[in-house]
């Protein structure tokens, strides 16, 4: 996939849960409406975690991928 | 919002295993846009002193696997099998369990409780002390953590009587 455009970038690498998503939500805060956060994370926990978050908190999931046990997300703040 | 999301959880175990649990579940809540209140209680008091000194008892977690935070990773996968005589009676035992596993948890790249306990207040996580036991297990105020309400069953049952998610850990 190509690099996708990001305003931050966040890494959680070598962090369990539930802090990924406690560090996502922070940095989540301090962005504006629309812009995107980049996260990426080795918990293999995360992928289900992100995704559960994402549908409770209404931010858009745009795109994950996988890459040598590192998980790569993007978010879009609602 | 009307629709926001409510947790109520009763922590009453203060142990390192048992303090995690309401710490981890209220702060996710917060960070999912939730409202989550901890009402501590019993043995969970302890959890909001100033300095957590929260051990683990492997003698009284016969279930708990008991494996070595360093070595190469056949030494580490190696589950100690461990008589009840000796955890039982031998002393500091249950400290070289607590640092074993406090260990492990830095190593997996846990947090520990004492940051999840602050991510809670920063997220808006409530606290609220249950003064009975204070008053029976000798706890002032001062030794615990700013930010914490205090009060009765009728204070937590105010606030869990609307909440979707009630958890007594």
């Amino acid at each position: 996939m190509s690099e996708m455009v990001s305003n931050m970038e966040l890494n959680c690498e070598g962090l369990n849960c539930p802090l990924p998503i406690l560090k996502t939500k922070k940095a989540i805060d301090s962005l504006n409406s629309g812009e995107i956060l980049k996260m990426t994370a080795t918990d293999p926990g995360s992928v289900n975690d992100m995704a559960s978050w994402a549908n409770r908190t209404g931010h858009e999931l745009v795109a994950h991928t996988e890459e040598s046990s590192v998980h790569t997300f993007f978010i879009k703040k609602k | 919002m009307s629709d926001t999301k409510k947790l109520a959880i009763i922590a009453s175990q203060g142990t390192l295993d048992w303090g995690y649990p309401p710490f981890i579940l209220a702060s996710t809540a917060a960070a999912m846009d939730m409202e989550a209140v901890i009402f501590f209680t019993f043995y969970g008091l302890p959890l909001l002193k100033k300095e957590i000194d929260a051990k683990v008892s492997p003698h009284s977690n016969p279930a708990m696997p008991m494996k070595m935070p360093f070595g190469n990773k056949d030494f580490k996968s190696i589950n100690w099998q461990i008589p009840n005589v000796i955890s039982g009676n031998m002393p500091g035992f249950d400290s070289m369990a607590t640092m074993m596993m406090k260990e492990t948890f830095k190593q997996k790249g846990v947090a520990t409780i004492e940051q999840l306990r602050s991510m809670c207040q920063e997220f808006g996580v409530r606290f609220i002390a249950c003064q009975m036991t204070m008053e029976v297990f000798g706890f002032e105020k001062e030794e615990f953590i700013d930010g914490v309400e205090y009060g009765g069953a009728a204070t937590f049952l105010e606030y869990a009587a609307d909440a979707d998610i009630s958890l007594f850990i």
